[in-house]
């Protein structure tokens, strides 16, 4: 072991200020803020995927120090499922319009009423079919890039996504066949009707974005933090009580202490229990968590090992 | 809650230690790349419960079952795309691009490998001849696979700076100390010949994680750190700062005149391609050979700065000058562009490159049309030896000459990374067909 303590000698002490820069942070939001900016110059009609959870609100921050506050270049747009947790609606509307961004919201409804979306059953998750009300939200504004706030720390089928990620007129992902991404030149020559993701967040971790709301003083939905509130536990998850998710026969329910690591669908997303009540508690909580957000969080990831990877094929984001 | 101490202490633990090490695994089929990504991390506790929960077969754990997570790669059983994977130890954190080892994968090791500033290349001690003979004393052929020779020598190519081998499953070999003498007798005999330089030969187990994460003492005269402990000290990559300043123009920021930042004028945002920008410095615009000077330059967030290579800045001129998005600000005098270039290429489409074919090629932020004017050569990927070429088949490396449409100003790659590398695009399919690696002007007659 002689070596490593002879190289350790050279560097600073592990609690030294200069092992605990921000340089990672740094680098992450300067790769952002690049994307951003290439977006907006490479594209004629480009938009931001925005719906009011974390990583759409950390990529919003960096859209603004990409910009400049209220020069945001390209418009928000919501998909709407119609099954939202009001605070985080609330607190979408609010920062665009403190930002004064073009927001525009498409619902998942409004397929319903058009025909375009099917439920097989009324109480059916409504999470898969955002991508239909997506692809015609597509068609209708001739968007040609979408950018969004997926990390590829959160699933195995995002671990393999390109940052630009090219889509065909179907919207669909092909997964074997990827553009190859080389340096930072982006091919973003496209043929009529397709159009591309675009992840520039693509690698922060959970624990990343949390470090940078506390450090940047990002402010979130209030479901993102401690509070109290209805649950019953199923499968090893506390699912909240509401409206759309009643509990089952035989459930008892309990007020618990929790907090959201996700938001999403009301019908499929869960919170964990937790008492932390601000950025830095949550920071503290995430380095020491040992199931994942999704595996904490999401009911449907559950279900299929690829459900993922086939919602991302049908054209999801 | 004492939030502070406790982040401090905690993020002292978790590592955030300053610049992420962005480093690839790659090689042959097989070699046991996703078992080496899935043990490092488990031994770094980065594998979650559930994730853990999810690769358990039969009750062992396959750790490869960690990475491979599209349905096509579980169904056949191997790595189709790069998949990238975060972890991070008291010292460092990482960023792995677990490139697929098929060779009709190439181009995705080549994407991960663009990116990275070290290369894992995993050698397969018991695929190699003289593993199944050396207890016998048979004189073996030593001979890579061929899968090993192509990372090893793109890598070097892409200028990854640090090449590691792991040689892995040594366990499974009776003469462990002998097969890794000689397995890696044969990687220092290859690296010499394609002048790679080898930061370091690691013998491995990642089945059983030995020198890993943590050292497995007196194993096969071996007694350097473990592949983690070397890959926490490994340099992030150098940036082109000795290269006179060019910028290529990403974006043009017009403000309205009443906006005080800027007095009405335009703001030019990019990424610094070597050099260093600063306020007072003299510019020529490429193509409109206009010369200006620097009057105030920006962050990436907008604060006044000096900004050097490798970050984004934003710079404003002292005067109008026509400047548009793919425009180059160079320093005077220092680049001489040039309508033809000589450039070694990786080809990664499956159409094969002909020579004669018009192509789009980019450039910082610039297309311009590229003409194949000839191919010079293939590199033979087992002799590294070049030899004559009409066409480069997909995975294949050869040297071109391009004619290019409008001039562009570029340096060997060898010199600037950002100046020297272009890709190719098919004009019809629109696919990215080639990393262009632009060697120096008199390198081949």
């Amino acid at each position: 072991m002689n070596a490593r303590t002879e190289t350790e000698l050279l560097l600073p002490p592990m609690h030294s200020p200069a092992r605990l820069s921000n340089t990672h942070l740094d680098a992450l939001e300067e790769e952002t803020v690049f994307i951003l900016r290439e977006v907006a110059a490479a594209f004629e009609r480009p938009t931001l995927l925005f719906s009011g959870g974390k990583d759409s609100l950390v990529l919003l921050k960096c859209a603004e120090k990409a910009f400049g506050a209220g020069r945001i270049p390209y418009p928000l747009l919501m998909i709407d499922t119609g099954h939202n947790f009001p605070e985080v609606t609330a607190y979408r509307d609010q920062r665009a319009e403190e930002l004064g961004a073009d927001l525009i919201v498409r619902s998942v409804e409004d397929s319903m009423a058009r025909g375009t979306v099917r439920l097989a059953h009324p109480g059916e998750s409504r999470n898969a079919h955002q991508s239909v009300t997506l692809l015609e939200a597509i068609e209708e504004f001739r968007f040609d890039a979408l950018i969004g706030g997926a990390r590829r720390d959160e699933e195995k089928a995002r671990a393999k996504e390109r940052i630009f990620s090219h889509r065909d007129s179907f919207g669909q992902w092909q997964p074997k066949d990827q553009r190859p991404e080389l340096w930072t030149l982006f091919n973003t020559r496209l043929a009529p009707g397709e159009h591309f993701r675009v992840f520039p967040i693509s690698n922060w971790t959970e624990l990343d974005v949390w470090q940078y709301i506390e450090r940047e003083h990002v402010g979130l939905p209030s479901i993102y933090y401690t509070h109290k509130r209805e649950v019953v536990e199923r499968r090893g998850l506390l699912v909240p009580v509401t409206e759309l998710t009643p509990p089952r026969d035989g459930e008892t329910v309990q007020v618990r202490d929790v907090r959201f690591r996700t938001v999403g669908d009301i019908t499929t997303t869960c919170p964990v229990e937790s008492l932390a009540a601000d950025a830095g508690d949550v920071v503290l909580e995430t380095l020491s968590v040992d199931v994942s957000e999704r595996g904490a969080t999401r009911m449907d990831d559950m279900t299929s090992e690829a459900s993922m990877e086939k919602r991302k094929k049908d054209g999801y984001f | 809650m004492s939030t502070i101490t406790a982040t401090l202490d905690n993020t002292a633990l978790h590592g955030d230690t300053g610049t992420a090490l962005r480093f690839i695994t790659c090689g042959s089929v097989d070699d046991g790349k996703s078992t080496l990504i899935g043990r490092l991390l488990v031994d770094s506790k980065t594998v979650l419960q559930d994730q853990l929960a999810g690769v358990q077969r039969g009750g062992e754990t396959d750790l490869a079952l960690l990475t491979d997570g599209l349905s096509a790669e579980r169904e056949q059983g191997i790595t189709i795309d790069v998949a990238y994977r975060y972890f991070s130890t008291a010292r460092r954190k990482f960023i792995i691009g677990d490139a697929p080892g098929h060779e009709q994968y190439t181009r995705n090791m080549v994407t991960a490998a663009s990116a990275a500033d070290a290369a894992v290349v995993l050698v397969d001690a018991t695929k190699l001849a003289w593993a199944a003979e050396v207890e016998d004393g048979t004189v073996v052929k030593r001979e890579l696979l061929p899968q090993t020779r192509r990372h090893t020598l793109l890598a070097h190519l892409l200028r990854v700076q640090s090449v590691v081998f792991a040689v892995n499953k040594l366990d499974a070999i009776g003469d462990a100390g002998l097969a890794f003498e000689r397995i890696s007798t044969a990687l220092n005999a290859f690296a010499e010949a394609a002048g790679v330089q080898v930061a370091a030969i690691v013998p491995i187990s990642a089945l059983k994680g030995w020198n890993v994460a943590t050292r497995h003492a007196d194993w096969v005269g071996y007694e350097g750190p473990s592949l983690l402990e070397l890959l926490e000290e490994l340099p992030v990559t150098v940036q082109d700062e000795a290269v006179p300043f060019a910028f290529p123009v990403q974006w043009v920021e017009k403000f309205s005149a009443s906006a005080d930042t800027s007095q009405g004028r335009r703001v030019f945002w990019g990424r610094v391609a070597s050099g260093h920008v600063e306020p007072g410095q003299r510019v020529t615009v490429l193509p409109s050979n206009q010369t200006a000077t620097v009057a105030q330059v920006l962050s990436h967030t907008r604060q006044p700065k000096v900004v050097h290579a490798g970050h984004s800045a934003g710079i404003v001129l002292d005067r109008e000058v026509d400047v548009s998005r793919g425009d180059w600000l160079l320093a005077p005098g220092a680049f001489e562009p040039v309508r033809e270039i000589t450039a070694t290429v990786a080809w990664l489409d499956d159409e094969p490159l002909v020579a004669g074919r018009v192509y789009w090629a980019l450039q910082g932020h610039r297309w311009v049309k590229a003409k194949v004017a000839r191919i010079v050569d293939r590199v033979n990927i087992t002799t590294l030896e070049s030899e004559p070429a009409t066409q480069l088949e997909a995975n294949s490396i050869g040297d071109v000459v391009l004619s290019l449409q409008q001039p562009l100003a570029v340096l060997p790659f060898t010199q600037s990374r950002t100046l020297g590398s272009l890709v190719l695009v098919d004009t019809a399919s629109h696919k990215t067909a080639a990393a262009v690696l632009v060697q120096p002007a008199a390198a081949k007659a």
